[in-house]
């Protein structure tokens, strides 16, 4: 059955979002480089056997299938004038694995970065990037979404388009960052700088946090940023399910059901209120994080040390003042 | 900046203070100095080579070593690469003239689905400044495109770059078609990009995965010398 995300946030603490996109995929036979948003066009079968799984596992979240399916990324692949049509469809396929569970479960419209550079580093403009996702966020609302899921982002010019882009379009959305350099994102973004940003958009998200990066104990330290600066905020995680290694000719995900049953207590215990995960997350994995989320005994806060024992060694940690630049400057240049 | 710092007049450095002030410069991503500096150093009969390795690859390095330990993001990598860029344009066609002889010819892309360029360019000037003739295809490259570049250039290497783990697999895709069409063994396959190993690209069947740019030059050469001396003997 339908809810919404407000609501479903007002009866349960906690909800579990899905798993992987990309990564399960593979499994069922994505070729690299082939974008799956197409599938919804051309397979729909297979989008809709993927959310399926995660409903099964116990999902209360599901992310459509259109991650990729901006204007900008489809480009790459001569299906720019698809966009709509492949988000509409990609919210009706996910809608109706949602009408037919006999658990309330949500159909949040997966909206990715364009991939491209905003100005002055590269040619995307604020309002090229907010046409883009008003195109695309049309697309999801008509076709039945019930949020729209700003995810992986890493610039604070491309969360601002796509938020005021759901704004325009009359979507509630929420939004996540990457936080996989050093702690921050590639462009520079420290987790707690989204608490200010948050305040600072358009409309009200609903809530915001940190997806993919770089393995759980990273993000659970980058949503305990999150959660010190703003205990009130609703602040999502989406981890990876460990990190990729290259096994031969592919590359697996490191992460167990255990890890990631691990790694969901911990989120809880850190004031997270919607959890799930990131690549490398199967059906399997949610069905062990839906199992300790119903076994859920609360504890105190962890600390970095309990992240490290439970879930691993941080992959890129933050790096300390005092580690920072010895470059000693030659004097100044003219400005 | 405040007002007690002294002003730098580039023309008026010593040659190691010129080439210390340029990684500075290109640190702090400042293209039109980096321009000036290439300039003063050609007019001081420096080779082209020699401004190239000595002060914008080694700048480069620092600024890639500061980026790896997450003293630097993106956006101050991207101005640095593009200050490199600017000197290297006023080098590129001069070490075509002054340049050693042409070591040989590379085809390089960055393969379908990906659009990360900032390594490949690396690597595609560090190789023009080494001797080597590149057609570089951009990003987003597929199969078709390589297969047709390579016919159109004939060239002794094929040089593919790969940062997502989603992307990297299509390596195998283009050596796979070089295969079915039968001619794999005519050109020397490197593959590289942050994701990739040693024994990825071997699993892919490329001749070497390349760590970094200077790895790639010695690579190529090396590759293209064994060649070379398996078709003399
Ligand atoms: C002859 O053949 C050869 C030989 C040697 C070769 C070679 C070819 N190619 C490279 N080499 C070697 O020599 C070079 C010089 O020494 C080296 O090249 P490198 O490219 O390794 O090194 C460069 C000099 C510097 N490194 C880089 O330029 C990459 C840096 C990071 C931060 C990065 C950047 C800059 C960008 N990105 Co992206 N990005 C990341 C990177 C994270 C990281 N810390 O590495 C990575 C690669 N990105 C990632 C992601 C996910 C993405 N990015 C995306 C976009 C971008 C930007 C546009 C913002 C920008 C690219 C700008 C550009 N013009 O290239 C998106 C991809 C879009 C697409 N379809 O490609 C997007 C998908 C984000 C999103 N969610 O949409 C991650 C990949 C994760 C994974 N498991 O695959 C990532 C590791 C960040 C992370 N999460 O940690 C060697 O590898």
């Amino acid at each position: 059955m339908r809810s919404s995300l407000k609501d479903l946030l007002d009866e349960k603490k906690i909800l579990l979002a899905d798993g992987a996109s990309g990564t399960n995929f593979m499994e069922m036979g994505l070729e690299p480089g082939f974008p799956p948003d197409i599938w919804n066009m051309t397979e729909p079968q297979k989008p809709e056997k993927l959310h399926q799984m995660f409903v099964d596992a116990g999902s209360d979240i599901i992310l459509t299938n259109t991650f990729g399916a901006n204007a900008p990324r489809l480009k790459l692949h001569n299906a720019e004038n698809d966009t709509y049509e492949i988000n509409k469809a990609g919210a009706e396929i996910a809608g109706k694995v949602a009408e037919a569970a006999n658990h309330a479960v949500i159909v949040a419209g997966s909206v990715g970065p364009t991939g491209e550079l905003f100005q002055p580093l590269g040619a995307m403009t604020l309002q090229d990037a907010r046409e883009a996702f008003i195109e695309q966020m049309r697309g999801l609302k008509d076709g039945g979404a019930d949020v729209a899921w700003i995810e992986t982002m890493s610039a604070a010019d491309e969360i601002q388009a796509a938020a005021e882009a759901a704004v325009e379009v009359g979507i509630p959305y929420v939004f996540t960052a990457s936080f996989d350099t050093a702690g921050k994102t590639m462009m520079g973004l420290a987790p707690a700088s989204l608490n200010e940003l948050d305040k600072a958009l358009p409309g009200k998200s609903i809530g915001f946090g940190a997806n993919c990066g770089v393995g759980a104990s990273d993000l659970l330290v980058s949503v305990l940023a999150m959660t010190d600066a703003d205990p009130e905020a609703i602040i999502i995680a989406k981890a990876n399910c460990g990190i990729p290694v290259v096994k031969g000719a592919s590359t697996v995900y490191t992460g167990t059901p255990d890890l990631m049953a691990e790694y969901i207590a911990m989120a809880a215990d850190a004031g997270v209120r919607i959890i799930g995960g990131c690549c490398g997350t199967a059906p399997e994995h949610i069905k062990a994080m839906r199992q300790a989320l119903d076994n859920y005994q609360a504890a105190e806060r962890p600390t970095l040390d309990k992240i490290i024992e439970k879930t691993g060694p941080l992959i890129s940690p933050v790096v300390s003042e005092k580690d920072g630049p010895k470059r000693q400057r030659r004097g100044r240049r003219r400005a | 900046m405040s007002d007690d710092e002294e002003e730098i007049i580039l023309s008026e450095l010593s040659d190691d203070d010129l080439v210390a002030q340029m990684m500075d410069d290109l640190y702090d991503g400042l293209k039109e100095e980096i321009e000036e500096a290439t300039n003063i150093l050609l007019e001081r009969g420096w080779t082209p080579y020699d401004i190239l390795t000595k002060s914008l690859v080694e700048g480069m390095r620092i600024v890639g070593d500061d980026f790896r330990d997450g003293i630097l993001f993106v956006p101050e990598v991207l101005l640095a690469a593009n200050a490199m860029k600017a000197g290297m344009t006023i080098l590129r066609p001069l070490l075509a003239e002054t340049g050693a002889p042409k070591l040989g010819i590379m085809v390089t892309g960055t393969v379908k689905g990906d659009i990360h360029d900032i390594g490949k360019n690396l690597v595609g000037m560090m190789m023009e400044g080494a001797g080597f003739d590149v057609y570089d295809l951009g990003i987003n490259t597929d199969v078709d495109e390589f297969m047709e570049a390579i016919e159109k250039y004939k060239p002794d290497i094929l040089g593919m770059s790969a940062l997502l783990t989603t992307t990297m697999p299509y390596m195998k895709v283009v050596i796979d078609e070089l295969k079915t069409r039968g001619i794999r063994d005519n050109y020397i396959v490197l593959v590289g990009g942050a994701p990739l190993n040693e024994e990825f690209g071997e699993a892919i069947g490329a001749d070497a995965y390349c760590k970094d740019a200077a790895i790639a030059v010695e690579t190529a050469k090396e590759l293209i010398t064994r060649r070379h001396n398996q078709i003399a003997h």
